[in-house]
């Protein structure tokens, strides 16, 4: 069954007000969309019968696995285009969100990819300096990926964990490398200083102003300046999981 | 054939040829305290040939044997990532030295047995020097020796450097070593099945095909396979059939594993190191260190920001005191001897020694008092590991610049001279930062601009202006380096930075680093300011420069408001900034300024003076490390920022004051 775009609309909007797995209220989802709560909650009541979200009245919803991996691929396919009609189309930067709103229900998986690749594995959104997340293929490095794809795709797997990047974790938390978006160089730095795939790694520390985190790793403290923390994505210990 | 190495111009023949033993591991492991205790006092710092990497070199006397000790730089792995790695790979294959001491870091022994391992597979004599003990048992760490010893199949011999601990042993062994007692060569580094016979297959082919090359055949062709552009280039004048099979197997490579063999290897190696560290080492549970402690302070979200600041005016503070202090004393000293300021009159002959002897002073009032004492602490602040995390709160801060916080480091240093400064821009990864992070140290407040402060500003209107000229000055630093990025586009690196942990500094490491940067000092600058002082003398007594002054005076005058004389005191500081100050003194004939000069004026020669061009001394280094179409530009702009800057400070201050 395909998820509609108001499935898709809603999960989206729920893992944004949900940063930090905190539970959204029905009153914040129904400020977000202009339209009454009654609406929202019969709209919400329907998404946890098809198990995408955990919803109790009074206390408000989560998403479950399922729910956030489609939100994350929408919030993917939303900013890879507004990356396209910004970059590659020029368009101006008040016209883009809106447009990519609308595309993004349409936008194929395959075409997500493409414009993945056409754009050289882009990490950032242009209007709000976002992190684009990473994308479901099986893949350690976007190398892998450029490799690959002169064989096609198709028998490339799918990730099934949700990949969180390091910058949008909180102080204490841990996971394991899953994916590295970045040039060889850093890549290569980054396996030297022991981040290979795999290696477990715990935030120890984010400096404000979208400064650098430090992690540890094999028993050192690396600090990762932003623009490269957010393209150092994890797989986040269960255990450590809130929500 | 390689060129024997030679030290202190002795030739050496190949029977009674010194040992060489070479240091090698991550930084910051300890290994220039390792360094400074084997060589004591007598060391070289040279460049490695051809490249601008320092590499320091000392003799160390053993049992009436000399042995050449070489310090390599500090590195995580034998990658393509930098320079430094570059060259170490090609001293550790090419140089052949009798041992490496491998120096690790006994608290983080994983991450350090990764390179560990690099050197093992270099297939070259290999002892580990299992260092900074005591900080390990801290934190808790036991290290079972004879477990290690036996998984790496290399000497192992613990040390604590910093009290010289074990550095007996250590000689001993290496001596015993290098002489061919016990086994030469460590355990080779097995790999996974399928990764272990591509390698097999790749390397008896570099084997077969004889090529020449001075590197093991296995480690060419884990490199091979490790996708290594300069080991590729290497082999494809010789080989293009290698360089393609190695394409075919690193591909097979990745059809199994489903990740790239550069990859695969990284992670096997890891796993290795992370087998032998799990085996050999036991973690008991402590309290958090003092260390723990400064770290949560100094890196906090607001105490973070204070220490921060602290550090910086802290350092700057201690310049401006000892300097003070010490350049009195030594003017004082200096006068009894003859007249510091320019001499404008006499015979040609008394003008060029009065030159140069200026230039002699000038170098020697300017270094003992304050670049000396910035140094110190400078090295004192690094070595304690509080920089690291200045770099770390001040990274965002940077990026505004196309910079990150690593470049902090230089910056500062860049407070003392820009000299070094400019030249220890080469811890940037990439050449367009080296540029963007030289041209803000170009407008660093350096000790000479500091006297020109102190001595124009501070000593007639108070050390209130001149704490603003100080600021005014950080604010230009970050609107050019703004203006910078806009003309030098590009991408700029993220910062990968390893956070040391915090310790006690070393006072030998303290003096070698401050006579290391002192001595790079002195060769650069002397020359050039005994040289350009008796030249500019020359030319002001020949009356060279009073014509040229008239003709810039519609700028000098027109623009900045200044005295016609201005433009010779310009032309002076050309060579030194603080010519300027000694040259207003000597042509109004008076050390009351304020008679001759408005207090607007003041400032803003002094602005202009700081600003309007870099010293002969930074554009030579500048135009060494950049080329001189560099070094051209990069003073036009400091031009043109002094211009700008220089006449709207007259105008606004003429309403104000």
């Amino acid at each position: 069954m395909m998820p509609s775009k108001t499935l898709e609309d809603y999960l989206k909007a729920l893992s944004i007000l949900a940063s930090n797995g905190k539970t959204v209220s029905t009153t914040e989802i129904s400020r977000h969309f202009k339209i009454a709560p009654a609406s929202v909650t019969e709209m919400l009541q329907k998404l946890a019968e098809k198990g995408y979200i955990n919803y109790s009245p009074y206390h408000g919803s989560t998403l479950t696995p399922k729910g956030l991996q489609i939100a994350e691929k929408v919030t993917r396919k939303h900013r890879l285009l507004e990356k396209f009609l910004y970059d590659v189309l020029r368009i101006g930067k008040d016209h883009i969100h809106k447009q990519a709103c609308e595309m993004e229900h349409a936008l194929s998986d395959e075409a997500e990819e493409s414009l993945c690749r056409l754009m050289n594995h882009p990490d950032k959104c242009p209007d709000d300096n976002k992190t684009i997340p990473a994308c479901d293929l099986l893949f350690s490095s976007c190398e892998e990926c450029i490799v690959t794809h002169n064989k096609g795709l198709e028998e490339v797997g799918k990730r099934e964990q949700h990949l969180v990047s390091i910058s949008d974790l909180k102080e204490g938390k841990q996971g394991k490398i899953s994916f590295v978006r970045g040039e060889h160089k850093t890549l290569q730095r980054l396996l030297d200083m022991g981040l290979t795939p795999g290696t477990c790694v715990k935030v120890l520390r984010v400096a404000p102003l979208s400064g650098p985190t430090e992690i540890g790793v094999r028993g050192s403290k690396i600090a990762l300046g932003q623009d490269i923390a957010s393209n150092v994505f994890i797989e986040v210990s269960q255990e450590n999981r809130v929500g | 054939m390689q060129v024997p190495l030679t030290i202190n111009g002795e030739k050496q023949t190949s029977e009674n040829r010194n040992l060489v033993f070479a240091l090698a591991g991550n930084a910051n492991v300890g290994k220039s305290v390792l360094f400074n205790h084997l060589t004591g006092s007598s060391q070289i710092i040279g460049n490695w040939p051809g490249k601008t990497i320092e590499r320091a070199q000392g003799i160390l006397e053993f049992e009436g044997k000399k042995i050449i000790v070489v310090d390599l730089p500090g590195i995580y792995s034998f990658s393509t990532f930098s320079m430094e790695e570059i060259v170490s790979r090609e001293y550790i294959a090419l140089e052949h030295p009798d041992v490496v001491i491998n120096v690790v870091d006994a608290a983080i022994l994983e991450r350090n047995l990764f390179f560990t391992i690099q050197l093992m597979e270099m297939e070259v004599p290999l002892i580990l020097c299992l260092n900074q003990l005591d900080a390990a048992k801290k934190k808790g760490i036991t290290i079972d020796l004879k477990k290690l010893e036996h998984l790496l199949g290399i000497p192992v011999v613990p040390t604590v450097a910093i009290r010289g601990e074990g550095i007996y042993e250590l000689t001993k062994k290496a001596v015993e070593m290098a002489r061919g007692k016990g086994s030469k060569k460590p355990k080779p580094v097995i790999y996974g099945s399928e990764i272990e016979e591509k390698i097999q297959k790749l390397s008896s082919l570099v084997q077969q095909k004889k090529i020449a090359s001075q590197y093991p055949a296995r480690w060419v062709a884990v490199k091979l396979l490790e996708n290594d552009p300069e080991i590729k280039k290497l082999l494809s004048s010789s080989s293009q059939e290698i360089v393609h099979e190695s394409d075919v197997v690193a591909e097979e490579i990745f059809q199994i594993h489903k990740e790239q063999a550069f990859t695969v290897i990284a992670s096997e190696r890891y796993a290795l190191a992370s087998k032998i560290a799990i085996e050999t080492q036991k973690q008991a549970i402590v309290k958090p260190t003092l260390s723990d402690k400064l770290e949560w302070v100094t890196t906090h979200r607001i105490f973070g920001y204070v220490t921060s600041a602290g550090v910086i005016a802290g350092l700057l503070l201690w310049t401006f005191t000892i300097g003070n202090i010490l350049s009195t004393l030594l003017s004082d000293g200096l006068k009894i001897i003859s007249p510091v300021n320019p001499a404008l009159n006499g015979s040609i002959l008394g003008v060029l020694w009065n030159g140069v002897f200026g230039g002699v002073v000038a170098g020697i009032t300017l270094i003992i008092p304050y670049v000396i004492p910035f140094y110190l602490m400078l090295s004192m602040i690094e070595d304690s590991g509080i920089l690291t995390r200045v770099a770390f709160m001040m990274d965002s801060a940077m990026h505004k610049i196309g910079l990150h916080g690593k470049a902090l480091i230089p910056l500062i240093l860049g407070f003392g001279c820009n000299v070094p400064a400019i030249r220890s821009c080469r811890i940037m990864e990439t050449k367009r930062e080296r540029l963007l992070a030289a041209f803000a140290i170009t407008f660093a407040p350096c000790a000479a601009r500091t006297i020109l402060i102190l001595g124009l500003v501070a000593a007639f209107l108070g050390p209130v202006w001149a704490l603003a000229l100080y600021a005014m000055d950080i604010v230009i630093i970050f609107i050019m380096g703004r203006v910078a990025l806009k003309v030098v586009p590009g991408q700029s690196t993220g910062l990968i930075m390893e956070m040391h942990s915090f310790k006690v500094p070393s006072l030998s490491v303290i003096g070698k680093q401050t006579w290391v940067r002192t001595k790079s000092l002195i060769y650069i600058v002397f020359p050039i300011y005994i040289a350009g002082s008796a030249l500019i003398q020359v030319l002001y007594a020949f009356g060279v420069l009073g014509p040229v002054s008239n003709t810039i005076s519609p700028l000098t005058v027109g623009w900045l408001g200044l005295p016609v004389i201005a433009g010779i005191l310009l032309i002076l500081g050309i060579v030194r900034k603080e010519f300027i100050l000694l040259g207003a003194v000597a042509i109004f004939g008076s050390t009351n300024l304020l008679l001759f000069l408005t207090p607007v004026q003041l400032i803003t020669l002094s602005l202009v003076g700081i600003l309007y061009l870099p010293c002969l001394s930074t554009i030579s280094v500048l135009a060494k490390d950049f080329g001189w179409k560099a070094a051209a530009k990069i003073s036009l702009a400091n031009l043109a920022t002094a211009i700008i800057a220089g006449g709207l400070a007259f105008r606004i201050l003429s309403l104000l004051m």
